[in-house]
C-alpha cells in the first residue's frame, strides 16, 4: 500500500515525474562540475590537443548514432505505455538495453584498444578527464539499463506502466550528456 | 480519537507489510516510517556528536598542557593531532549538523507539518538511512586503520590530500572521502523526498505561503545542498582517483592543478554553511513566534529572503582563498558579494526581534535557546565581516579568529538549534515533557562556557595565533605566557561545557521515566504536527481524520478570539475567511 502522500499531485505533476526531474538537476550539477573543470583545463593546456588526437572520432560518431537511437526506441516505449500496450512497451525498452549494450561493447573495444597502445588514464591530464568522464557516462548507461530491465519486466505485465515514461526521461538525460562528451573529448582536436 | 493509538499503528502496519514484514528489531530497522528514519538519523547524530566531542577534548588538552597524558587516549602524537582536528571538523559537520538538523527534523517534521501521512517515497528515505550508516561506519573505520585518520583538514586540500607520501595515511585519506561521498549520496537521496513531499503532498487547502517557515527552510537547504554537491562529487571522483591510481587531476607536475580542488570544495562548502544554517533558522523562527504568541514578522519577506540568501551563496566561495594566489579583482568581486550575504541574514534577525517586540514572552528552555542562537550567531555574523573583506582576511587568514568565528556561526546551529529543536518537539517525538529546571541549568551551562572557550580564542586570533600548530612551547617567540593562559581558559570551558551535557541526558532519561505524559498541543502551538497524538501513530492521522488546511501556521493572539491560537486546521466560522 502506497501512503496517501505519494498519491498526491498538490503541483499537478505526478510525484516520480517531479523527482526524476530533480535527480537529473542533481546529475546536471556533478558532470557541470567535471566537465566545467575539464573545459578550464584544455583552454589553459593548448597541448592537450596531441591527446585528444588520437581519440577515434569514428568510433565515438557510431557509438553516438547507437545511443541517439537507444533513445528513439525509448520515446516508441512511451508512446506504447500512453496506450496502455505493456508488452510493446516492454519490447521497445528491451531494444533500447540492446542499444546500451552495443553502446558499451563498442566503447570497451575502443578503451581496450587505447590502454593496449600505452593512452592509460595516468598518461596525462587529458587521458585522465577522458577516461573519468566517459567512464561516468558509461557507468550512468549501465545502471540506467539495468533500470530499464526492471521496469520493462514490470510493463510486460501491465504494472506501473508510468515508470516507462520516467526511466525515458533519465535515458535522455544519460544521451544528452553523451552530446556534450563526444565534442569536447572527440571533435575538439 | 475512540481508537487508542496503538491498535492503529499495528493495524496500519499490518496492511503495509503484510506478505513480507519483518519481525522484532529487524522491523525497525527496515521500517519505513519517517518518523522513525528521523529518529534513527538523530541518535546516530548524537552518537557522533560525542565522538566528535571527545575528538576536541583530547587535542584541547593537547593544546593546553603540551604534551600531557590525556586521560582516556593518552599521548597524542602530532599525526593523531591533525587526524583528531581533521575528523572533529569532518564528524560535526557532516555527521551531526547535517543528519540531526536537516536529516532528523526535515523527516520528522515535513510530513507532519503538511499534513501528509509519511514522505513521498518512503523507501527511499530508507535507503537514504542506510547510505548514511554506512558512510558512518566508513568514516569510523578510517580513523583506525594502518597509519590512522586522515589528517589533511577538513577542507582536504591537495596536495596533503592527494599523496600518500606526504599525508603518510595512505588508506585512512580515501576511506575519509569515500566516506563523505557516500554521506553526499544518502543526503541527495533525502533531499529529493524533501523537496518532492513539499511540492506534491500538501494536505488540502495548504498554499505555498501556509507551509511553516521551517519546513521552506529546510527544503530550500536540501535544493542548495543538490546545486551545490555535483561539482565537489566530481572532484571526489578526481581526488580517489590521484590518490589511488596515480592519475595528476591535482597535481601540476601532471597538468593538474591544486588550487581546482579549493574551488570545488569551496563552491559545495560554502553553500553548505547555508544547507545547515537555513533550518536551525527555521526552527528558531517556529519557537520565537510560539513562545512570543505573535505572528511571524513579514512572512513573505522572510521566504524571498531565503532564496535570496540561497542564490547569492552560490557566488562568495573564493573568499577561503583570497591568500591562495588568486587575482585581486577577483578578491574584490568576492569581498562585495560576501559583504552583501550579510543583509538577508541580518533581515532574519532583525524579523526575529520584531516578531518578539510587543510579544507575550515566555522564557521556558526552547525559548532560551532559540534567543541565544540569535544572539550568539549574531556574534559569528559580524565577525565574519573581518573575514569576508580580502584586506582583513590577509592578517586573520588561518589564525585563530576563523576558528572562533565559525565555531560561532557552527556551534549556534548543531548544538544550539538542535538543542532548542529537540527540547521544543520532544513532547511530540516521545509524547513525554522534559524537565524545564533541568532543561534551564543544561542551557546555561552550556551557553557560558561555550562564549568561555571562543572568546579567548577570538583574542588569540587577533594576536596572530596560527590556528594549525601542535604544540606553541616548540615556537617561544610565539609562545606568550598570557596566550596560554587563554589557551588553558579555553580548554577548561571546554570541560565545564561536556560535563554539562549529562545534565541533558540525565533530563532525557528521567524524562522518558518518570515525565508527566505530553498532551496532544502542549505549547498550544497552529501548526498540523500538534494536532495528532503526541507522539503520532504510523500513517501521522487516522485515513479518515487527515487534516485540511484554513490558514497559514502564525495565527497569535488573533483579535476577536477567544484563544490566543488558531490550529490550521479548524475550520473558520461562517461567513468570514
Amino acid at each position: 500500500m502506497r501512503p496517501i502522500a505519494t498519491t498526491r499531485a498538490a503541483t499537478g505533476i505526478a510525484t516520480g515525474k517531479l523527482a526524476v526531474w530533480w535527480v537529473l538537476a542533481s546529475e546536471v550539477v556533478i558532470f557541470g562540475g567535471l566537465l566545467a573543470s575539464y573545459i578550464m583545463f584544455r583552454l589553459g593546456h593548448p597541448e592537450w590537443a596531441d591527446a585528444a588526437a588520437v581519440t577515434n572520432t569514428t568510433i565515438g560518431a557510431v557509438n553516438t548514432f547507437v545511443l541517439l537511437s537507444s533513445s528513439l526506441t525509448a520515446v516508441l516505449a512511451h508512446q506504447a505505455a500512453e496506450r496502455g500496450d505493456g508488452r510493446k512497451a516492454a519490447q521497445w525498452l528491451y531494444c533500447t538495453i540492446v542499444g546500451a549494450a552495443t553502446f558499451i561493447g563498442i566503447k570497451t573495444y575502443e578503451w581496450w584498444y587505447e590502454i593496449s597502445h600505452g593512452y592509460t588514464i595516468t598518461s596525462n591530464g587529458f587521458w585522465a578527464f577522458y577516461y573519468s568522464a566517459a567512464g561516468l557516462h558509461a557507468f550512468h548507461v549501465i545502471a540506467g539499463a539495468v533500470i530499464m530491465f526492471i521496469v520493462a519486466r514490470d510493463a510486460a505485465k501491465n504494472i506501473e506502466l508510468h515508470r516507462v515514461e520516467l526511466i525515458g526521461i533519465y535515458w535522455h538525460f544519460v544521451d544528452i550528456v553523451w552530446i556534450f562528451l563526444f565534442p569536447l573529448l572527440y571533435i575538439a582536436k | 480519537m475512540v481508537e487508542p493509538a496503538v491498535d492503529l499503528t499495528h493495524g496500519q502496519h499490518h496492511d503495509d507489510h503484510a506478505d513480507h514484514g519483518p519481525q522484532g528489531w529487524l522491523k525497525y530497522l527496515w521500517s519505513t516510517d519517517h518518523k522513525v528514519i528521523a529518529m534513527q538519523y538523530m541518535f546516530t547524530g548524537m552518537f557522533m556528536a560525542l565522538v566528535g566531542g571527545f575528538m576536541a577534548y583530547v587535542f584541547r588538552m593537547q593544546l593546553a598542557f603540551p604534551g600531557i597524558d590525556v586521560p582516556g587516549f593518552g599521548m597524542v602524537s602530532p599525526g593523531e593531532y591533525n587526524a583528531l582536528v581533521t575528523n572533529h571538523g569532518t564528524i560535526m559537520i557532516f555527521w551531526v549538523a547535517m543528519p540531526v538538523l536537516l536529516a532528523a527534523f526535515g523527516n520528522y517534521l515535513i510530513p507532519l507539518m503538511v499534513g501528509a501521512d509519511d514522505m513521498v517515497f518512503p523507501k527511499v528515505n530508507r535507503l537514504s538511512f542506510q547510505v548514511f550508516f554506512v558512510s558512518t561506519i566508513v568514516i569510523l573505520a578510517s580513523l583506525v586503520v594502518e597509519g590512522g585518520g586522515f589528517a589533511g583538514a577538513w577542507t582536504a586540500y591537495p596536495p596533503l590530500s592527494a599523496d600518500s607520501t606526504y599525508n603518510l595515511t595512505p588508506l585512512g585519506s580515501t576511506l575519509w572521502v569515500i566516506g563523505v561521498g557516500l554521506e553526499f549520496v544518502a543526503f541527495l537521496l533525502g533531499g529529493i523526498n524533501f523537496i518532492t513531499t513539499l511540492m506534491n503532498s500538501r494536505a488540502p487547502g495548504m498554499r505555498a505561503f501556509d507551509v511553516p517557515i521551517v519546513v521552506w527552510m529546510i527544503v530550500v537547504a536540501s535544493i542548495l545542498f543538490m546545486l551545490s554537491v555535483g561539482p565537489l562529487l566530481a572532484g571526489a571522483i578526481m581526488l580517489i582517483f590521484d590518490q589511488t591510481i596515480g592519475t595528476g587531476f591535482f597535481n601540476p607536475a601532471m597538468g593538474g592543478d591544486p588550487i581546482l580542488w579549493q574551488h570545488l570544495f569551496w563552491f559545495f562548502g560554502h553553500p553548505e554553511v547555508y544547507v545547515v544554517l537555513l533550518p536551525a533558522m527555521g526552527v528558531v523562527i517556529e519557537i520565537i513566534t510560539t513562545f512570543a504568541r505573535k505572528k511571524v514578522f513579514a512572512y513573505r519577506t522572510v521566504i524571498f529572503t531565503v532564496v535570496a540568501t540561497g542564490v547569492l551563496s552560490f557566488f562568495v566561495w573564493a573568499h577561503h582563498q583570497f591568500i591562495a594566489g588568486i587575482d585581486p579583482r577577483m578578491a574584490n568581486i568576492f569581498t562585495i558579494t560576501t559583504l552583501l550575504i550579510s543583509v538577508p541574514i541580518a533581515e532574519l534577525c532583525f524579523v526575529y526581534i520584531a516578531t518578539l517586540y510587543g510579544g507575550s514572552i515566555t522564557l521556558n528552555t526552547p525559548m532560551l535557546w532559540a534567543l541565544a542562537f540569535v544572539a550568539t550567531f549574531l556574534i559569528g555574523g559580524v565577525t565574519g565581516i573581518f573575514l569576508g573583506a580580502a584586506g582583513a582576511d590577509i592578517y586573520f587568514h588561518d589564525t585563530y579568529f576563523v576558528l572562533a568565528h565559525f565555531h560561532y556561526t557552527f556551534f549556534p546551529i548543531a548544538i544550539i538549534g538542535a538543542f532548542a529543536a529537540i527540547t521544543y518537539w520532544f513532547p511530540k517525538m516521545f509524547g513525554k515533557m522534559m524537565d524545564d529546571r533541568l532543561g534551564k541549568i543544561h542551557f546555561w551551562g552550556t551557553i557560558i562556557p561555550f562564549n568561555m572557550i571562543f572568546i579567548p580564542l577570538f583574542v588569540l586570533g587577533m594576536g596572530g595565533q596560527h590556528r594549525r600548530i601542535y604544540n606553541y612551547s616548540h615556537f617561544p617567540e610565539l609562545a606568550l605566557d598570557w596566550f596560554q593562559d587563554m589557551r588553558v581558559l579555553a580548554t577548561g570551558s571546554l570541560l565545564v561545557m561536556l560535563a554539562f551535557q549529562s545534565v541533558f541526558f540525565y533530563n532525557w532519561y528521567k524524562t522518558i521515566r518518570h515525565g508527566p505524559k505530553a498532551p496532544k498541543n502542549p505549547w498550544k502551538a497552529n501548526s498540523l504536527e500538534w494536532t495528532t497524538e503526541s507522539p503520532p501513530p504510523h500513517g501521522n492521522w487516522r485515513p479518515d481524520e487527515m487534516p485540511v488546511v484554513y490558514r497559514g501556521p502564525y495565527e497569535y493572539s488573533t483579535p476577536d478570539r477567544e484563544d490566543d491560537y488558531w490550529p490550521q486546521n479548524e475550520p473558520s466560522p461562517r461567513g468570514s475567511a
